[in-house]
């Protein structure tokens, strides 16, 4: 009961569980987002970009990983990169990556799929009528993307994107299932160690919701902000 | 039948919509509501039937007021019959289910009586042969036609038209005043906000005109088409005569 | 790549004396659908009172349903899990925390109710949209004809917003069945579960995370036909949705 809660486990965890958890939990989540918005752009513009096989290529890729739990995709990456390190480098035996070079190809792989599909909706919900016009004014395919369908995507793709990245920074903490010391990783380190389960997953819960909420009223307000341009 | 006295309506201190409107509806009369965009009209027949609340003053229909916690709001809509500008058919349900759902949900009327009902009104609008059909696959004219037969068939006192061809194509517009029009003959009591002068013309017996949310005038329909005493009438009415 | 292959191993018994370890996959599997369709009847009950919630004309209703929507879409599933399973039996009273420590299949319950309830906060917000989506006019066509709000929900606006919301709910649905998986972190052998610990056992990895996908594959692509099937079975004559 809440009685014997122990504010005193968490103080004394503080250091470890944000210096060690917290940094390992967000440097992942902005590399991934990073990596997965560069490799999500290449596949959108492939499925976009009128090549059939091209297309065919991406919407398998995406396909396949948006149809697959990220629990396993995790497990696949953790056990498939060395080998595939292996294979890249020519080496005699499957090479040892680490458990964040692992963790961070495998979000950026499986984040892509999302990241793209959001693009190509984003591209495709400009109504036909916009490029019309845009060519009717004179205007070439480069500068009716530029000026005219591109601008107004990325608004309507931005917060949906941010919203993505938010998810993503909770799917972090499935790298769990690795025992990797990321921040749920370190809380439960420490709960397992002192016995205190309930404070260290209460504090967890409260600071994942903290920050996740705090990102989404931002989202909510750029929206609005959107919203008012338009 | 409809008494609206001294209603005002505002959303905030500063915006105003309904200022002091006083008007009233007899049994058997049909009357026009006319007016520039904004003027307050379509607000206030939804408050009539409270889907609108207003802050002060009274309406009451057939002596029932719809601003007394007390009304059994339900049942007083369900003896008001209202068309819309948008026709707000059900669209997941067949012409004949659309009249049917309210007769039967609200006045716990048998199904065979709902659909004997419904079909006898479907064949004074003139769609008998579309009673199976859904409402996406009629043309605008006929839905609204479909949408005064499900006012109809509630046995409504009273019928509340809130722009009702003002969002059809020109040429449906005539198959919806017609059915209007007899609907007046035979002694419907009618509150109609329209733009549709002809129709005013033809049968109503008063108009009332308004602007920026107050009854600029209430007058017996010769009056009002033969000398409007006010300039914004004047102004409005040579606006939408002059061609 | 210098990877021993054995695709023969699914047919060699397994060391839990439970057959082969095909069988042990398949009956992850079915523990992942059972798991994932009673967490889907959570999320779809749940989901969609709270939905409708946050749509009604009361100010106390909306704040509850964007409240329970942030609360279970703010923290990570794997959290809300270790809440349910690891934190929750140690707030409640004494004996009711050891009952619940104590019941069979504890796992299993947990990942239904934990998934459900996480899922429902998504199926809200699609609802939501859903009956957002709608024409204002149709809650008032309702309304007018004397519908009372539960009667309003029940036969006009549900009706259309779960016709419109069916491709996402397809993907809400998907999801909850691929979010079961995390239920692996409380000790649920569904089918990563078991795919896991066929690979601990065997160190045959590649196998059985490569039967564990097409399982997964297969799985979505029965979802995603049936789903077909009822969008083309509830879909309205004339009516484009989408539009």
């Amino acid at each position: 009961m809440l009685g014997n809660f122990d504010f005193d486990v968490i103080r004394r965890a503080l250091p470890y569980l944000f210096y060690e958890g917290m940094t390992f939990t967000l440097t992942l989540t902005a590399l991934a987002a990073l990596g997965g918005l560069v490799f999500g752009t290449a596949l959108a513009l492939m499925r976009l970009s009128g090549l059939k096989l091209l297309g065919r290529i991406a919407g398998l890729y995406v396909d396949f990983m948006r149809s697959l739990p990220l629990v396993l995709v995790i497990f696949w990456f953790y056990f498939l990169v060395p080998y595939i390190g292996q294979w890249l480098t020519g080496a005699s035996r499957p090479i040892s990556v680490g458990a964040f070079a692992s963790s961070l190809i495998t979000f950026i792989m499986f984040e892509a799929a999302y990241f793209s599909e959001i693009m190509r909706a984003g591209i495709q919900s400009i109504s036909r009528g916009q490029p019309a016009a845009a060519s009717a004014l004179g205007l070439t395919y480069a500068q009716t993307m530029r000026y005219v369908v591109l601008p107004q995507a990325f608004r309507n793709m931005l917060p949906v994107l941010i919203t993505q990245t938010i998810v993503l920074f909770q799917d972090t903490s499935l790298v769990y299932v690795l025992s990797i010391t990321d921040f749920l990783g370190a809380a439960s380190k420490v709960a397992q160690r002192d016995g205190r389960l309930v404070e260290m997953y209460l504090f967890a819960a409260i600071v994942y919701f903290t920050i996740s909420c705090i990102a989404s009223f931002g989202v909510r307000r750029l929206q609005s902000r959107i919203a008012i341009i338009r | 039948m409809i008494e609206i006295s001294h209603v005002d309506k505002w959303y905030s201190p500063t915006f105003q919509v309904l200022t002091d409107c006083t008007t009233s509806v007899a049994k058997g009369e049909v009357v026009v509501v006319c007016g520039p965009s904004g003027s307050g009209k379509s607000t206030l027949i939804k408050c009539v039937n409270a889907l609108e609340p207003f802050q002060k003053g009274d309406i009451s229909i057939d002596g029932i007021k719809v601003n007394d916690t007390k009304t059994n709001l339900s049942k007083l809509r369900s003896r008001v019959g209202m068309v819309f500008q948008h026709f707000e058919l059900f669209p997941h349900l067949k012409i004949i289910d659309n009249l049917c759902l309210a007769q039967e949900k609200v006045l716990g009327r048998a199904h065979d009586k709902a659909v004997t009902k419904g079909m006898a009104l479907l064949e004074r609008v003139g769609l008998k042969e579309h009673a199976q059909k859904f409402p996406a696959q009629l043309s605008g004219g006929q839905q609204q036609r479909v949408a005064i037969a499900r006012a109809l068939a509630m046995d409504p006192i009273a019928m509340l038209f809130d722009e009702p061809t003002s969002a059809l194509d020109p040429e449906m517009i005539s198959e919806v005043l017609d059915v209007m029009v007899d609907l007046a003959r035979e002694g419907m009591t009618m509150m109609v906000v329209t733009h549709e002068m002809g129709f005013a013309r033809k049968v109503a017996n008063r108009v009332i005109f308004m602007d920026r949310g107050e009854i600029v005038e209430d007058a017996p329909k010769d009056d009002f088409f033969g000398k409007p005493r006010s300039d914004r009438a004047q102004k409005f009415l040579s606006k939408i005569l002059s061609h | 790549m210098n990877y021993n292959w054995n695709w023969g191993i699914f047919f060699q018994p397994n060391p839990m004396g439970t057959g082969t370890y095909l069988d042990m996959l398949l009956s992850g599997l079915a523990l992942t659908l059972k798991t994932a369709a009673l967490a889907w009847v959570i999320a779809l009950i749940t989901g969609s009172i709270v939905g409708v919630m946050r749509t009604l004309p009361s100010k106390g209703a909306n704040w509850f349903g964007f409240a329970y929507v942030e609360f279970f879409r703010n923290m990570p599933l794997l959290v809300q899990l270790f809440l349910w399973f690891f934190v929750l039996p140690e707030l409640l009273p004494k004996a009711a925390g050891l009952w619940l420590k104590q019941l069979p299949n504890a796992p299993f319950w947990t990942a239904a109710i934990g998934v459900g309830l996480f899922m429902s906060a998504r199926v809200a917000v699609q609802l939501q949209a859903g009956i957002g989506s709608l024409p204002r006019g149709q809650r008032m066509a309702a309304t007018a004809l004397g519908l009372t709000t539960v009667q309003g929900y029940r036969y006009v606006l549900l009706p259309m917003a779960f016709r419109i919301i069916l491709p996402p709910l397809t993907s809400e649905f998907l999801n909850t069945i691929k979010n079961t998986a995390v239920a692996i972190t409380i000790g649920l052998l569904e089918l990563t579960g078991q795919a896991r610990s066929m690979q601990e056992f065997s160190f045959q990895v590649f196998e059985a995370f490569t039967a564990a996908t097409i399982l997964y594959l297969l799985v979505n692509a029965v979802v995603v036909t049936a789903m077909r099937f009822l969008e083309r079975w509830v879909a309205i004559p004339g009516y484009i949705t989408g539009k």
